[in-house]
């Protein structure tokens, strides 16, 4: 069997961009960093300012299952995604899912101790703390719920079997998006359930 | 250049019915209708924004005039400053952006021509939020309808207790939605300089308006996602009953001033960034030289936008910060002048010894250089902070901030409206038309903002809507609003070119500048595929290298 011979210009080798999908997600999560500082920074400001009660110390419990859940779903896209670039498919269906699942779990805790919250009689309107919280906290969950549907979407079309290896880049981005969502959570833990507390 | 033109016939996109036009306008994702889009919907709100100030003018041309109410008064600055800002000059650098970059980095597209469409439209829906308020922001206690609460909109006036009704809603969400357009086009400006070059296009051999549009992109990026944060504070303190800028339960209207103006003064950098882009295309070809210290201008460039993003607290040093924030602010501002003034050197120098061309762009650029010395003049006045606590919210600060906007940033933009028209349309634009606002808006401009430093300093307090006789302040009132006259038959003149040329003008040809960089390559009006075979560049001026095969650029870079 011959080699066709292909011949390669020097010059058109050395010119190779960055792809534009991880270029714009890196823009997004700057501009999403810049907006969660802005209510970091209300939060810090706020802290121990409320006129009335209730302070965080009263009603406020470390949810420690729900950030394992959140943190670990990190990792279970890595692998997803891992699976998907070597054409596993089924594996990288079981991950995807678990990856949902995690974070479902955690939307669902945040529904929970929000509910729990409000009976015990904090609201975003009661103090300077509850706005703070609510926003904050609230802030980040809706980018988990953001992030859920992306993933849902994603699910959706692996389970048509429209998902392929030629998509790793594209749920790349997306994992790139979940890992931010994760390290704000970091942030939000640290800030609101140890340092604010 | 191997670029091939395939010429329709011209009848073929005029023969259109207008519904099938008008439908491809709105359906478009093509850069260069996006950009055009952005500029007809910014110079549609330069006229609505024209207007107010104007309505503002008049009331102030005497002592106790009665031609507005207090409260029309207070209508009409907070929608001037919130439409010039938000709904002028951000689509403007954003169309000129979105129709350059492309071409001017070899490109067919904007690397997200959806996102790009979904930004144009979203910043549209904005404007139209903001102007529905006339009808709409009533509410149900006949609280009076456009927003009026300033367009930085200080706590605690935006609190329902003191601006009930919905006109504030309307302001807040309209700058929320048109944000998210901002960020959106920014990302897109960043993919497409960062992704779509053309081959040989180094970071270093991209065109100063690329550096310089990156630049900017990177700061809306920055800055307008704090302002979204903020607005989403205040909607949650208006409608949810949320304490963030509520004095009352704890809160702080200073939190405000800080997260505005965070966003609010680099917002100036953002415009006037991409005005530093025209200019620095526009000197170069009509002084025939090569810019002046390339990587000198990038340098401070990007120093500008890391600088520009520590000095907002200048905004506030009557606020009663602690004498080590004004400091440190002071300093911070200052050193921002220093960037700003290597790059009105380079200017210069690329200027010094060249065979200068004194058409329409290149007058509206030597008027910019001057102006935005002396605007940033008085700003390096404004930066030292008792100089500041004596003059601030005065008339000065009015006039040092027109001064950049009108005088630097409204300038450039003429002068790219004129250089790139040719271009954008196919046709000249007319030079005794051109050169007849040029010197009319000069005029009317020193006019105006020459004199209104006056008033300023002898004590006129910004945002009020009439004033005794005898402090003195008479006559610069007079002389400020007859300068407007002016400026608007300027403008007048300036439509009436864009109308006639656009249909009657004499064919432009490809490149009528004799220029330098890649969008002249192209047939003018471009074509939709922009470049039939994308160039390859080898140097900073593949254009010259071109057409000078015997002493092409890249034997010097």
């Amino acid at each position: 069997m011959s080699t066709p011979s292909v011949t390669i210009r020097e010059d058109d080798l050395g010119w190779n961009l960055p792809a534009r999908g991880p270029v714009a997600m890196y823009c997004v999560i700057g501009a999403e960093v810049a907006m969660f500082t802005i209510f970091v920074v209300a939060y810090i400001f706020y802290i121990g300012k409320s006129a009335t009660g209730p302070q965080p110390r009263d009603v406020l419990h470390v949810p420690i299952f729900l950030t394992i859940c959140l943190l670990s779903s990190s990792m279970t896209i890595h692998f997803a995604v891992r699976f998907l670039r070597s054409g596993r498919m089924a594996s990288f269906g079981v991950w995807w899912l678990l990856t949902i699942a995690l974070g479902l779990i955690f939307l669902l805790g945040t529904l929970r101790e929000w509910r729990e919250l409000i009976a015990e009689g904090l609201t975003i309107q009661t103090n300077l703390f509850g706005t703070t919280y609510y926003s904050l906290v609230g802030l980040h969950a809706f980018h988990v719920t953001v992030g859920l549907l992306a993933l849902t979407t994603v699910l959706i079309f692996t389970l048509r079997g429209d998902v392929g290896k030629q998509h790793t880049e594209r749920t790349e981005v997306l994992s790139m998006y979940w890992h931010f969502v994760d390290v704000v959570w970091i942030v939000v833990f640290t800030l609101v359930y140890i340092i604010g507390r | 250049m191997s670029t091939q033109t395939i010429s329709l016939p011209e009848t073929y996109e005029a023969s259109r019915p207008f519904v099938e036009q008008l439908h491809q306008w709105v359906t478009t994702v093509d850069h260069k209708r996006l950009g055009l889009l952005y500029i007809f919907y910014a110079l549609l709100f330069l006229v609505v924004g024209g207007i107010e100030a104007t309505i503002m003018r008049i009331q102030l041309i005497r002592p106790l005039n009665t031609f507005v109410s207090p409260q029309v008064f207070n209508r009409m600055f907070t929608m001037h400053g919130t439409t010039m800002i938000f709904f002028v000059a951000m689509p403007l650098v954003f169309g000129f952006a979105n129709y350059l970059l492309p071409l001017m980095i070899g490109a067919r597209d904007m690397a997200f021509p959806r996102l790009n469409a979904f930004s144009f439209w979203m910043t549209a829906f904005g404007g139209f939020l903001l102007y529905f308020s006339f009808v709409g922001g009533d509410g149900l206690y006949g609280a009076g309808n456009a927003p009026d609460v300033g367009w930085f909109a200080y706590a605690p006036l935006t609190s329902q207790t003191f601006s009930p009704g919905h006109s504030t809603d309307f302001w807040t969400l309209s700058l929320l939605v048109s944000g998210f357009g901002s960020i959106g086009t920014a990302i897109n400006i960043i993919a497409t300089v960062v992704c779509l070059r053309c081959k040989g296009m180094t970071l270093g051999k991209m065109p100063l308006f690329a550096w310089l549009n990156l630049t900017m992109g990177g700061l809306v990026i920055m800055v307008v996602s704090p302002l979204t944060a903020a607005q989403l504070m205040l909607m949650v303190d208006r409608y949810l009953g949320g304490h963030f800028f509520d004095t009352q339960a704890g809160g702080s209207a200073v939190m405000w001033m800080h997260f505005f103006w965070v966003f609010g003064h680099p917002e100036v950098y953002v415009l006037v960034i991409p005005a530093f882009a025209f200019a620095s295309e526009i000197i170069p070809v009509f002084s025939r030289k090569a810019i002046f210290g390339y990587p000198v201008m990038v340098a401070a460039t990007v120093g500008i936008g890391f600088i520009s993003m520590s000095v907002w607290a200048h905004h506030m040093f009557t606020v009663g910060m602690s004498s080590g924030a004004n400091t440190f602010f002071v300093l911070s501002t200052m050193a921002v002048a220093v960037p700003t003034g290597i790059k009105i050197f380079n200017w210069l120098a690329t200027m010094w010894g060249g065979q200068i061309h004194f058409t329409v762009p290149m007058l509206f650029c030597i008027a910019f250089l001057f102006q935005f010395l002396i605007a940033g003049l008085t700003g390096v006045m404004q930066a030292a902070a008792p100089f500041d606590w004596q003059l601030t919210a005065s008339y000065f600060v009015v006039a040092h901030f027109h001064y950049v906007i009108v005088g630097g940033i409204i300038f450039a933009s003429f002068g790219a409206f004129y250089y790139w028209f040719p271009k954008m349309s196919g046709r000249m634009y007319n030079e005794r038309l051109g050169q007849l606002h040029f010197w009319l808006f000069l005029i009317g401009f020193h006019l105006t903002f020459d004199f209104m430093h006056v008033p300023g300093l002898l004590g006129m307090p910004r945002r009020i809507y009439t004033y005794e006789p005898g402090r003195g302040w008479d006559i610069w009132n007079l002389i400020v609003t007859i300068g407007v006259v002016f400026q608007g038959a300027g403008v007048l003149f300036f439509v009436a070119n864009m109308l006639w040329s656009r249909f009657r003008g004499a064919l432009a040809g490809r490149d009528p500048w004799d220029a330098w960089t890649l969008e002249w390559s192209t047939s003018s009006p471009p074509p939709d595929y922009n470049f039939a075979r994308t160039p390859e560049v080898r140097s900073r001026r593949p254009l010259w290298d071109l057409k000078h095969p015997e002493d092409p650029d890249w034997h010097y870079e």
